[in-house]
């Protein structure tokens, strides 16, 4: 296929799963502020620190209050990874290879598209409601679901999920990470009921609680990271991530074992130190360490896709083909 | 007429649904008898529901506004246009005859230039025009093809017969609206649709992809459609057709020359390119030939279709024949390679070329429409009835700067339709787009596109100023 449509793709699978994840942020902080006790205040920020975009919000707003945060997350146009601009740039993406994709995947994306604008319009970052964020949750899970069940299993599907699997592993390594900034009132916070709740409201974001509760029963810290950096069977644990991105690389080089070019080998470097991990591997240097040096390794394996796969061909491509 | 306005009156002109008496015309008295059960509340809900269906197709073209693209649909309306089987033979074989002599024109005036020798158009006209491109003299495209797609606007007069109004032989868009137009209309009126005996449009796109393979001597030859991308207002045409061809869509920066052959980049390496259904014009395919500003097209392109490496349609050079000032020639052309008379006339037209026609113009401007020869989309356009003194002597300047830029034609009294608004019905001027497709044998796919005039009293149908469309039935008999 097109290395232009190929990446397109790509893009496409990284920016609706960014919307998703977004759309899920904002949706389990409002439950999470609705159980606090009565003296706590809402925490915005820590979502804000766990995207990365600090800067950029410190730079154009003067405090942390919740219609500043959703806003800035869900449609702020200035921050390039905000749900609105996700959304845009995915169906973009999707318009240069409409005629790669399934119709019924255009139109349901080109209607959250339009989804998104009307709530724009209507300010809903005003109104203290989780209702607007779980709808762009579901229209994107029918989006993934239409395209599960339409799409023909052929590179351009790959490189759908491979961005998809690298852009899902980069959101739960972060959402993880919220947990490190969360400020609790005092040492002694840890442990406590709060504590206990933000560890809870971290697992339905990512809408594993359930599974999580029957594999481990209680909630405890340690056996959390575990199941979301570690576990080889929850779809939006790390590991799990990784094995479907390398999955996704070697059906579209068509190879088995090993690896055939520089992306495969990162990630499967990648990989396998995460299979081989145990819980206490991670935090021997600290969670919030080991979650940003992984976060560097998605973005390597980015890069060495990109220039397998996307960029222009150099003459020696064209002359080893030529003999 | 129940629905419809009990003042609903198309004045002098030709009402394509009712006679100047208020009754039916033949061809659309089963369509109005069946529209009979439908109140106007239910046909406003139903032009809601395709004004959405368009929306959610993303059947939209960009229109560009500072700095923000605006998407806006193409307006349909619910109201076919109906043409029945005795008038589509007229337009099909007047159009053949047309295309015909038209190819023997363009292969003409690359080679031998007899129709110039013979004084039958001027050979100034053609050489001085900025579509007529010298590299292209002495080629021989495939199978002396050269239009292979055509859309040819066509408009009836007060009389109610058919004139053509232009021919567009370089990128003739909107043959994705005549597919997609059908398939919501069909949903909007299923029943009705079924009994009306509708000749079917659907398998345009096998014929382009068989026409655009034939062009090639391969077996099994590699097509791509070349677009400018996603900022051309035609872009979702592109995709459209790549789509229903099952072909890659393409931009420039997807295809590179090596050794005079064309390839695409694909994730497996380089992949040759045998055939370019191209949607970019002559001048912009090819920045080392042509206009080397263009950052549209591919290096070294030419050389490679000129080496025979590759096949291009239309094929390069053909753009000429779609100049204002050449079509006033085309029913000459038509008796000089076919000794035959034009089958569907063209609307007369004055060259300010020449010294009467001009004289004749510049003293008539108020009642003439003034376009420039080589511009399309109803842009640099002079409706003289409808304009300001202002702007008619702008004109007048205009021409006499560069007579050779401008032709004149009398104001059209272009044929009504029935066109649903908020008041009901309400006539509205149409034209008629039949696509033209020269493979083996020349095919015309029976329907076109009608573009419809919105603001009332309005002739001018393009989309880029306020119009709209409407599904063309053309019916078995």
């Amino acid at each position: 296929m097109l290395s232009r449509v190929a990446e397109s793709l790509f893009w496409l699978g990284r920016y609706t799963e960014r919307a998703e994840n977004y759309a899920r942020f904002i949706d389990v902080n409002f439950n999470l502020s609705l159980d606090l006790p009565p003296e706590m205040t809402e925490q915005w920020s820590p979502l804000i620190m766990a995207s990365g975009d600090q800067e950029l919000f410190e730079k154009n707003y003067s405090n942390y209050g919740r219609e500043n945060a959703v806003f800035f997350l869900a449609f702020d146009e200035k921050n390039p990874n905000s749900i609105i601009n996700s959304v845009i740039r995915a169906r973009e993406n999707a318009r240069q290879v409409r005629e790669s994709i399934s119709k019924e995947t255009w139109e349901i994306l080109n209607d959250l598209y339009y989804f998104v604008r009307e709530l724009e319009k209507k300010k809903v970052w005003k109104k203290e409601s989780a209702e607007y964020y779980k709808q762009i949750k579901y229209k994107l899970q029918l989006l993934q679901g239409i395209g599960y069940d339409t799409s023909p299993r052929t590179q351009g599907w790959y490189f759908n999920k491979l961005g998809q699997s690298l852009e899902r592993a980069d959101k739960t390594s972060r959402l993880l990470d919220v947990k490190y900034h969360v400020l609790l009132p005092s040492v002694e916070e840890i442990g406590s009921p709060l504590d206990f709740l933000h560890w809870n409201a971290l697992l339905k974001s990512v809408s594993g609680f359930n599974a999580y509760c029957r594999l481990y029963g209680k909630v405890k810290p340690i056996n959390v990271v575990e199941y979301l950096v570690l576990n080889r069977y929850f779809p939006r644990s790390i590991l799990f991530c990784l094995i479907s991105a390398e999955d996704s690389l070697h059906e579209i080089s068509d190879s088995k074992r090993g690896f055939s070019n520089p992306a495969e080998k990162a990630i499967g470097n990648l990989r396998a130190d995460l299979e081989y991990a145990e819980i206490k591997d991670v935090f021997a240097s600290g969670l919030h360490e080991y979650l940003d040096k992984l976060q560097i390794r998605f973005n390597d394996v980015a890069s060495c896709v990109d220039e397998q796969y996307f960029r222009i061909m150099s003459n020696s491509t064209l002359q080893e083909q030529q003999q | 007429m129940a629905i419809f306005n009990q003042n609903y009156n198309s004045s002098d002109h030709f009402d394509e649904m009712f006679t100047p008496e208020g009754e039916s015309r033949p061809t659309y008295a089963p369509f109005e008898e069946k529209l009979k059960s439908y109140t106007k509340k239910k046909l406003l809900q139903l032009q809601h529901s395709t004004d959405k269906a368009q929306m959610s197709m993303g059947m939209t073209f960009n229109v560009y506004h500072e700095n923000k693209g605006i998407e806006k649909i193409l307006h349909l309306d619910l109201i076919p246009r109906i043409i029945n089987g005795k008038e589509w033979k007229i337009l099909d074989e007047g159009l053949k005859q047309r295309i015909t002599a038209i190819n023997m024109f363009i292969d003409d005036i690359y080679h031998d230039q007899k129709i110039l020798k013979d004084g039958i158009v001027p050979a100034d006209l053609v050489l001085s025009s900025k579509d007529y491109l010298k590299p292209c003299i002495g080629l021989n495209p495939p199978k002396g093809i050269w239009c292979h797609i055509t859309g040819s606007d066509i408009v009836r007069d007060k009389s109610g017969k058919f004139y053509v109004l232009e021919d567009n032989l370089r990128c003739p868009s909107g043959v994705s609206y005549l597919l997609e137009n059908r398939e919501i209309i069909k949903q909007a009126f299923p029943s009705l649709f079924s009994q009306m005996g509708v000749r079917p449009v659907s398998d345009y796109p096998s014929m382009l992809l068989n026409m655009l393979q034939n062009l090639s001597d391969k077996k099994n030859p590699t097509v791509v459609v070349l677009t400018p991308g996603i900022y051309n207002s035609a872009y979702f045409e592109h995709s459209y057709l790549a789509q229903q061809m099952g072909v890659e869509l393409v931009s420039g920066q997807d295809m590179i020359v090596k050794d005079k052959i064309v390839y695409m980049q694909t994730t497996k390496g380089l992949k040759q390119v045998d055939v370019i259904y191209r949607r970019i014009d002559d001048t912009f395919m090819d920045p080392k030939a042509f206009n080397p500003k263009s950052m549209l097209g591919v290096p070294g392109l030419f050389e490679a279709y000129k080496a025979g490496n590759v096949a291009m349609s239309n094929a390069p050079g053909t753009g000429v024949a779609d100049d204002k000032a050449v079509y006033a020639y085309v029913p000459r052309i038509i008796k000089y390679y076919l000794n035959e008379d034009p089958i569907i006339e063209n609307v007369p037209t004055y060259l300010c070329s020449e010294e009467d026609d001009l004289k004749y113009v510049l003293e008539n401007i108020e009642q003439l429409v003034v376009k420039e020869t080589n511009a399309a989309g109803g842009y640099g356009m002079l409706i003289g009835p409808k304009a300001k003194k202002e702007e008619h002597e702008k004109f007048r300047k205009l021409i006499q700067e560069d007579p050779r830029n401008y032709i004149a034609q009398p104001t059209l009294s272009l044929s009504t339709v029935p066109t649903l608004s908020e008041n009901g019905f309400s006539p509205r001027h149409v034209d008629l787009r039949p696509y033209i497709l020269f493979g083996n044998t020349i095919e015309i796919i029976p329907g076109a596109l009608t573009r419809v005039a919105l603001v009332e009293g309005s002739l001018v149908v393009n989309s880029s100023q306020g119009g709209g469309s409407k599904d063309t039935w053309v019916l078995f008999d």
